[in-house]
């Protein structure tokens, strides 16, 4: 029986690193990801976790060194957030480029300037395209059970490709609250050894990340962006597996009171719990109101997303991150380009808040709802629209 | 039970934020439902700091800052002279303090609109535990009068976090328990 315990959300991410057994961790420490380095550096010193801990002067070396680790075949870990991401980018492209199966957790933050540690979606955003598998945890079980997840999919010999995990950095990497964490058996069971197929190793010498001249480029961008998309397959796979051996069941897209509902939220991440408040506040009004979950965000869900909105009026999008000058928040105008050749499609409303560690609470989805539907009756003359700032 | 809030206000490095995780984790060993968090951002020792406090029978989804507390707890006085703390204190909310002063005293401050409680905390902790720290004594001041889970409870969560020095702290959030004045009690 799977024990419940009280936890901090960054907490659930190193336990769950531990129990995968993790054989490498190279990590720089930054807030809002501190304390799950911190408890990770704290495993490998007391001997409870049987890894190499590197500590590394950056996050682009942090990254580096994961790449190493994952290309000798370890099972790697790290984590970031918001600063720290931003300083990998470079490399995170190599490592899916690579077909590196390093799993990261990243604590979402805000980026600077003006200097903010506290929690939004601008980093993740930022590398949407760095081909990695991303996925949004919504609390600390949640955070829990998707590394294990991540590990098990990135390491699948169909995929090979690195997994990110988002917790949005203080509403979920510092909250402490239950969860029901794995046991080392069900771990064992759901979590095979890593056989990376051509790991380097002296006596069997391979060229890892080759030159590329403009002949063979495009090429093996075909061949990473086919093998990205057959993902798809083990992803669902490894969350039926999960199911199986943990009864917790997750999906690409996620939904709440969304059945019969006209008016759809969608949210990701931890203020998915906050929105069903409110939903469930407006159903008492009798406002057929509902919330879209987006678990998957790379590869992107189009099916499924397709299907679960189709029958709405208007889709009222919270991102918690801006594209300066742009069509819209960026899962905005993903969902609206998602949408534009469907003929049953809602109107798509893009607004953008929680910025910086901005305060979220079921009253400001509530007024997200009703300013949603009054754009999408009477239209607006920007794209997008900035919610709860100031005068 | 529906969802109890309570929100404490101290000093970086006094330990609210610890009292409110110890509190959900006796909560959660309990098979009730808790979230503690710390009022986010870079810590600070000495600075006004809050710490957050929900348990309740059902789930706690909502994940934002108490801004309506049932409860509030206060472990430094002098933040009276910085800090609003009873923003958005409910109407039969109750403000638990740690003061030298009276019942009457305090009362007629900060006693608008709600009720209030006071223990002296410092003179407890310095004598039970030797230290003037106030937090794991404030515990069984807020337990007495939101009964948010059974004093004992707090028993493993306290040795676990304390080890040996422990059963000062058993000893100083009993005491707090029995010696808290509460208003129309």
């Amino acid at each position: 029986m799977a024990k419940k315990v009280g936890m901090e959300g960054s907490l659930a991410v190193s336990e769950a690193v531990k129990l995968a057994n993790t054989d490498v961790v190279a990590a720089y420490p930054i807030t809002p990801q501190t304390h799950i380095v911190e408890s990770l550096a704290e495993m490998v010193a007391n001997g409870d976790l049987d890894a190499e801990y590197i500590p590394v002067e950056s996050e682009h070396s942090a990254m580096s060194a994961c790449l190493g680790s994952s290309a000798v075949g370890a099972r790697t870990f790290t984590a970031t957030a918001g600063q720290g991401l931003e300083l990998m980018h470079e490399v995170l492209y190599v490592a899916s480029s690579m077909r590196l199966p390093i799993v990261m957790a990243v604590a979402n933050r805000a980026l600077s300037s003006p200097l903010s540690v506290w929690g939004d979606h601008s980093d993740v955003m930022a590398v949407r395209d760095c081909g990695w598998i991303q996925v949004f945890a919504e609390n600390a079980q949640e955070a829990h059970d998707l590394v294990l997840w991540a590990f098990r999919v990135g390491e699948d010999t169909n995929v090979l490709f690195p997994v990110m995990v988002n917790i949005d950095g203080f509403n979920l990497s510092h909250v402490t609250e239950p969860l029901l964490l794995m046991e080392q058996a069900d771990v064992d069971k759901y979590l095979p050894v890593n056989k990376y197929p051509l790991p380097l190793h002296p006596d069997k010498p391979v060229t890892m990340g080759a030159f590329g001249p403009p002949f063979i480029y495009t090429e093996a961008k075909k061949a990473q962006e086919v093998a990205f998309q057959n993902t798809k397959e083990t992803i669902l796979k490894g969350w039926d597996e999960f199911e199986k051996v943990f009864g917790r069941r997750y999906s690409p897209i996620e939904t709440y009171q969304a059945d019969d509902a006209e008016t759809l939220l969608l949210t990701m991440g931890s203020l998915s719990e906050t929105a069903s408040l409110a939903v469930d506040n407006m159903r008492e009004q009798g406002k057929k109101v509902g919330l879209v979950k987006i678990r998957l965000w790379r590869p992107f869900p189009f099916e499924e997303f397709r299907k679960t909105v189709k029958n709405a009026n208007v889709l009222v999008v919270l991102d918690r991150c801006l594209s300066f000058g742009g069509p819209g928040g960026p899962v905005a105008s993903e969902v609206r380009s998602a949408l534009y050749d469907q003929a049953n499609r809602p109107k798509v409303v893009s607004l953008i808040g929680g910025l910086g560690g901005r305060d979220v609470t079921p009253q400001n989805f509530e007024y997200m709802v009703d300013r949603g539907l009054e754009i999408a009756e009477k239209g607006s003359d920007s794209e997008y629209e900035m919610i709860g700032v100031r005068k | 039970m529906p969802i109890t809030e309570v929100r404490w206000h101290g000093r970086g490095g006094q330990g609210a934020v610890t009292s409110t995780e110890l509190i959900a984790l006796a909560a959660i060993n309990k098979e009730k439902y808790a979230q503690s968090f710390p009022s986010f951002g870079p810590e600070r020792r000495g600075a006004p700091v809050q710490a957050f406090l929900r348990v309740g029978d059902e789930p706690i989804r909502v994940r934002s800052e108490i801004t309506e507390p049932d409860v509030v707890v206060v472990l430094n006085p002098d933040l009276f002279e910085s800090v609003d703390v009873t923003s958005g204190l409910k109407e039969n909310g109750i403000l638990v303090i740690n003061t030298r002063k009276s019942l009457e005293e305090v009362k007629a401050t900060y006693g608008k609109g709600h009720r209030v409680a006071i223990v002296n905390a410092m003179k407890i902790a310095r004598e039970s535990i030797g230290l003037p720290i106030t937090n794991t004594t404030m515990m069984g001041a807020l337990l007495k009068v939101a009964p948010l889970v059974e004093l004992d409870d707090m028993i493993g969560p306290l040795e676990h976090r304390f080890g040996k020095v422990a059963e000062k702290n058993i000893t100083a959030m009993k005491r707090a328990y029995q010696e808290i004045v509460v208003e129309g009690q």
